[in-house]
């Protein structure tokens, strides 16, 4: 297995704080994969995200990105175009008045030439279905559209990995399904890997992997099927597991003996008839 | 008291402008009091446009908007006097905190009411207590708390006013699972010990499948559809081609049946899920 980032004991504690806000995360992202991380609000997925392009350093421990040590400053400029970030709201990533200005904006600043950067943009929008728009004003557009151009944005640089923090908060539940769907095809069809945090639990049920983070630490990690069947522990620690999953448990408790690793609609409802027979 | 009518109601935003546009129109609804009415439709369906003339904030381009019979547009008194009637908690209210403690935070709306400071301090510790912010927090500053105590804050800030229709325009946006039930019992119990109407603007079909007693449907600025959660999950199909979903429970019934099993009655909430295939079970043993 290769992997493309490697977290190493990982302690952050804010400036002026006097509690560690990461307390020794270890993690192994493999190249080409989907991996969501979950967590109460305050629970460090967020501190742990901004240490995957150096916005933050730690404070002990490491992060390494293809090997390169993220506190090598001479290797920020490839770290930072190796791993991209796409934040909550697109209203504050999006800088240009015409949708493909602002996806031209991170290969202008890397001294991209334009013939290529041309290329990179349309290839860009087409990746995040967003090329028709490519002459409109980013204002106009929804929230799902404008937080597909940030994705594109990001993708004109060419990373290796995408970070998206929690990029489903502020969208409806269609301006979501169109973010998780384009996220979920360029790590299928493009090879990208992505880091998803995000509170929506649906949205993980595509994930290769899902590792759940509680208090600075992570406290569950492997695939969706085996962390969501673990009902309880998803409780205690402020989380919900996905609507199928929940109403399986409640079942079990009341004489089904349903396997809790089916998730989403089509597999849980076969289960059940089954069940019924 | 405080029956909501709207009659007639349009808004058009930048009127006269090449940017002209018809945000909501023709819009007629009657709410009456202590009703708990959940407002969906997607971006930009015209939800937030409409709540913003229940307070008075949007005035309408045409039609009218009517609390406890009087027109909340006749002239500035009216309009100053629903502003304490009907509570109005945005999307992301903890951006908007901006006193140097919780306590004047909250004590904002009812200093603007003109109370005095005994009925200030009443009010404060009551709305606090609601949405469970303790006292030890008073002293603090807004911006020392946590997200989902901000949040918190800023709802106590409006329920302060004691207002007789609370909105709340998604109230759970952003915030974890345990936040997001906290909120919504907070704002049940609000309901439950005053009988205020309740007006939630939300994307959780769960959320509201489960809390109202009315689900109103906006799309393209216009109600699509006004009843029971039972009513309006009924139509599925509808929904999902204005960009809307259906409640978990709901699809998983519906799939259920296209399997061949029997789900009888309408299922829009866990509860009611699981009652059904209990009962399936049990029929079958």
């Amino acid at each position: 297995m290769s992997s493309v980032i490697k977290i190493e004991n990982l302690h952050y504690t804010y400036p002026g704080d006097e509690f560690e806000s990461l307390k020794g995360v270890s993690l192994e992202i493999e190249r080409g994969s989907f991996v969501a991380i979950l967590g109460h609000n305050g629970s460090g997925k967020s501190t742990l995200a901004k240490h995957l392009n150096a916005i933050l350093l730690p404070s002990e421990g490491s992060v390494k990105i293809n090997g390169i040590d993220t506190c090598d400053e001479d290797s920020l400029l490839t770290i930072r175009s190796t791993v991209g970030m796409v934040f909550q709201n697109p209203d504050n990533q999006i800088v240009a008045n015409v949708v493909e200005d602002d996806v031209a904006f991170a290969p202008e600043n890397l001294g991209v030439p334009s013939a290529e950067i041309r290329e990179r943009v349309d290839n860009a929008l087409k990746a995040v279905d967003m090329y028709e728009f490519r002459l409109h004003a980013p204002h106009l557009l929804s929230g799902g559209q404008k937080q597909r151009v940030a994705i594109a944005g990001i993708i004109a640089m060419q990373p290796e990995v995408i970070v998206l923090d929690e990029p489903t908060a502020m969208l409806d539940p269609k301006g979501r399904r169109e973010v998780i769907d384009t996220v979920t095809k360029l790590c299928r069809e493009k090879g990208i890997t992505i880091v998803l945090i995000t509170h929506h639990m649906s949205e993980c049920i595509n994930a290769d992997r899902v590792a759940v983070m509680s208090n600075g630490e992570i406290v569950a990690d492997g695939t969706p099927q085996a962390v969501f069947s673990q009902v309880e522990l998803m409780h205690s620690e402020g989380l919900a597991v996905p609507a199928t999953t929940e109403i399986m448990w409640q079942l079990n408790k009341n004489g089904f003996a349903l396997p809790l690793s089916a998730l989403g609609i089509a597999d849980c409802a076969k289960e059940i008839a089954k069940e019924i027979g | 008291m405080s029956d909501i009518k709207v009659s007639a109601l349009r808004h058009v935003y930048s009127a006269g402008t090449p940017f002209e546009k018809v945000a909501i129109d023709d819009i007629n609804i009657e709410i009456p009091h202590g009703q708990f009415v959940g407002l969906i439709g997607h971006t930009g369906s015209g939800k937030s446009t409409f709540i913003q003339h229940l307070n008075g904030l949007l005035k309408p381009s045409s039609g009218t908007v009517t609390v406890d019979g009087e027109d909340i547009n006749a002239d500035k008194l009216a309009t100053k006097n629903v502003r304490s009637k009907v509570g109005l908690v945005f999307q992301y209210p903890e951006y908007q905190l901006f006193e140097e403690t919780v306590y004047a935070d909250i004590a904002f709306g009812p200093k603007n009411m003109g109370l005095d400071d005994a009925q200030i301090d009443e009010r404060v510790r009551e709305a606090a207590h609601f949405v469970g912010v303790p006292d030890e927090q008073f002293d603090k500053s807004p911006l020392e708390l946590s997200g989902g105590q901000k949040r918190r804050v800023a709802i106590a800030g409006v329920i302060a006013m004691r207002p007789g229709v609370l909105i709340l325009d998604e109230p759970t946006a952003g915030l974890d699972p345990a936040g997001c039930k906290q909120i919504l019992r907070n704002i049940c119990d609000y309901r439950e010990k005053t009988g205020s109407t309740v007006i939630i603007v939300s994307h959780s079909m769960d959320d509201v499948a489960c809390l109202a007693d009315r689900l109103v449907v906006f799309n393209h600025g216009a109600i699509r559809f006004d009843g029971t959660p039972e009513e309006v999950f009924s139509q599925p199909e509808e929904l999902r081609s204005i960009g809307l979903a259906v409640p978990a429970a709901t699809e998983l019934a519906m799939e259920l049946r296209r399997l061949g099993v029997p789900v009888s009655g309408s299922i829009y909430t866990n509860k009611q899920l699981e009652d059904a295939l209990l009962k399936l079970k049990r029929g079958a043993e």
